[in-house]
């Protein structure tokens, strides 16, 4: 029987310090890569194509023109709870600031993709899981209002493992609040996509995720519902291998499509064209790239 | 085991049997009854006058409580509408046309079981895609027919199965969700039993939400929070207190909207008394709402929700030329 893929990363050397910065081994099929390779790919693995989590901010530049104007970044994380479990909430938060360089798990604002100006979001998984608290609520619904000011097409890309729990029931509201403020926005006509990345589960894909106009998983990318654990524990069975994948999905027909990493950028550019009616946005358009507020 | 019924045992009821021999036999006298029952309520009072959170789970999950199934008995007429056109029907989420004291309402509601045979029937108040599918249908038809959306919320949660996630059942909560952000009728949401997170939510986002006063509403199950938390489900009382999903605790937040409180000991003392005087609350909010036209009814439930967990704040922005990496 062949070893399984855990065992055998789990077994070889984990990489020595010094070299941690030149190299990176990938989560899949544990080959090293060089860490200039991985990057120049977009993260992705240049032997067996593993998708690994990327950086909103990296995210943001593999995808648009030039300039990002960021906007919400002013809305900030408190403890409405006043939470402690292992740690305090607070304790948590500013680790994650650490870790992620991140000032919570969205970013937001706008750019322009091959000239087409757009209103975009960026969701971290490295930042308290991509969970959507108040910040991620509020950042999303206000991206949300200020692209319909501007009637803008709006890009999301998800990537969470649900409600944020130490923010208890507020978390949970902010289901109900991007979701009127995703109807506002479609509701005037304008174009809202959706990209789910690796993991979108929960709230988030309960919500917004599953909301626009069209919806694309990044291949590789785990997406649904509830969570693998809790379905395992629920029904005390192993689910199938390829369960809750991108091309899952894509099989039962819950997206429209499955896009490699290198090929996102292209893609939406392809699709904005179809989808944007450039006659509508032209007075924005003149505004690019400041997209000045009125 | 529930803890509440564990604590009515013992004293409790012995004292509730003999007030009934009492009464049955005739033969003490009404100041010996009298007497007796002053001291029932004063035991309840003591058993069950202030109930910690995790206690109020347990309230909420009382083998006694009156389900949605006694709420929908007690309206005039509930005309039950099957399906969700493609797929199947699911027996967790019903819902149909009904009249409430003559008004003419589309109710949605989660039912549990009583017995584990009815529970199994109804996935024990899980509903599946195909459960939120009809909902929004029949949130739909309400629109159409300019009637207003009455929900009756008791889940732990919406069903985690493996046909669940085939059938898509974020997409069907989504939408149930985006359903009721556009409807111009009134909606008004009542927590009965179990609220729990984005599959109660789902029948939920409503101009008026109204609590049964030991009913729960929280984000996750203080099991699931507790196992995620610490690894360990059997932190779930730590973890009940701190997620803050009492009727009270929301009732601050302005995450509900009022309380209807319930009997000394639970909604379960006086089941029949406390369905009325819940569809009472629900009839007198709806009277409210009848006044509205449709666009400030859409215009109210997107402030309400938009100021929960809103900021204060000036909006500025800048231009990042060089984005971090």
């Amino acid at each position: 029987m062949p070893m399984p893929d855990w065992l055998r990363l789990l077994r070889e050397k984990d990489v020595p310090a010094e070299d941690a910065a030149l190299w990176v081994k990938c989560l899949s099929c544990g080959e090293m890569l060089y860490r200039k390779d991985l990057e120049a790919n977009l993260s992705v693995c240049t032997k067996c194509n593993y998708h690994f989590r990327m950086h909103a901010y990296d995210r943001i530049n593999s995808l648009i023109d030039a300039d990002f104007v960021e906007i919400g970044n002013e809305i900030l994380p408190g403890d409405p709870l006043g939470w402690t479990d292992k740690r305090p909430y607070e304790q948590k938060l500013e680790a994650d600031r650490a870790k992620s360089g991140l000032s919570e798990a969205v970013v937001t604002g706008f750019g322009t993709l091959e000239g087409f100006p757009v209103a975009l979001g960026v969701m971290d998984f490295n930042f308290r899981g991509g969970t959507m608290g108040t910040v991620v609520g509020e950042r999303v619904t206000h991206l949300l209002e200020e692209a319909r000011r501007r009637k803008l097409p709006c890009i999301i890309f998800t990537a969470s493992g649900g409600a944020r729990m130490e923010e208890g029931m507020l978390a949970l509201m902010q289901m109900a609040k991007t979701t009127l403020a995703v109807e506002r926005f479609m509701n005037d006509g304008n174009p809202f996509f959706t990209v789910l990345t690796d993991p979108t589960t929960g709230g988030v894909s309960a919500s917004f995720a599953f909301q626009s106009d069209i919806i694309i998983a990044e291949a590789r990318a785990s997406i649904g519902f509830a969570g693998r654990r809790v379905i395992e524990q629920t029904i005390r069975q192993k689910l199938p291998e390829n369960f809750q994948t991108a091309d899952f999905l894509l099989e039962k027909g819950h997206v429209d499509l499955v896009v490699k990493r290198m090929d996102m950028r292209a893609t939406l550019i392809r699709l904005l064209d179809y989808a944007v009616d450039r006659k509508r946005i032209a007075p924005v358009l003149k505004a690019v790239p400041e997209f000045a507020l009125q | 085991m529930n803890l509440i019924v564990e604590r009515e045992k013992g004293p409790l009821q012995e004292l509730e049997a003999r007030i009934v021999t009492l009464r049955e036999r005739g033969s003490g006298s009404s100041a010996d009854v009298a007497l007796l029952e002053e001291k029932y309520r004063e035991l309840l009072g003591d058993l069950f006058g202030k109930l910690t959170p995790w206690e109020r789970v347990h309230m909420a999950r009382h083998p006694k409580r009156p389900l949605a199934g006694d709420y929908l008995a007690a309206l005039d007429s509930f005309e039950e509408l099957h399906g969700d056109r493609h797929f199947r029907d699911d027996h967790a989420l019903v819902g149909g046309f009904a009249k409430l004291r003559g008004r003419r309402i589309v109710v949605l509601a989660q039912r549990k079981g009583r017995d584990t045979k009815e529970n199994i029937y109804r996935n024990f108040g899980m509903a599946s895609p195909e459960g939120y599918r009809k909902a929004k249908r029949l949130m739909e038809l309400a629109a159409r027919f300019r009637l207003p959306i009455v929900s009756l919320v008791d889940t732990s949660g919406a069903d985690p199965g493996i046909a669940s996630e085939e059938h898509a059942q974020s997409e069907a909560i989504a939408s149930c969700l985006t359903t009721l952000a556009k409807v111009g009728v009134p909606v008004v949401a009542t927590i009965i039993g179990e609220g729990g997170s984005g599959g109660a939510l789902a029948i939920a986002l409503a101009d008026t939400v109204i609590m049964a006063e030991n009913a729960v509403y929280s984000v996750a199950s203080p099991e699931g929070c507790a196992a995620i938390l610490w690894g360990d489900a059997a932190r779930a009382p730590e973890a009940a207190e701190r997620l803050r999903l009492t009727s009270d605790d929301l009732l601050g937040f302005g995450i509900i909207d009022r309380i209807v409180k319930e009997p000394l000991g639970g909604a379960h003392r006086d089941a029949p008394g406390f369905v009325q005087i819940v569809l009472d609350t629900i009839e007198d909010e709806l009277r409210v709402l009848e006044t509205k036209t449709p666009a400030s009814l859409r215009e109210g439930r997107y402030e309400k929700f938009r100021r929960i967990g809103a900021w204060e704040r000036e909006l500025r922005t800048h231009v990042v030329t060089a984005v971090p990496s």
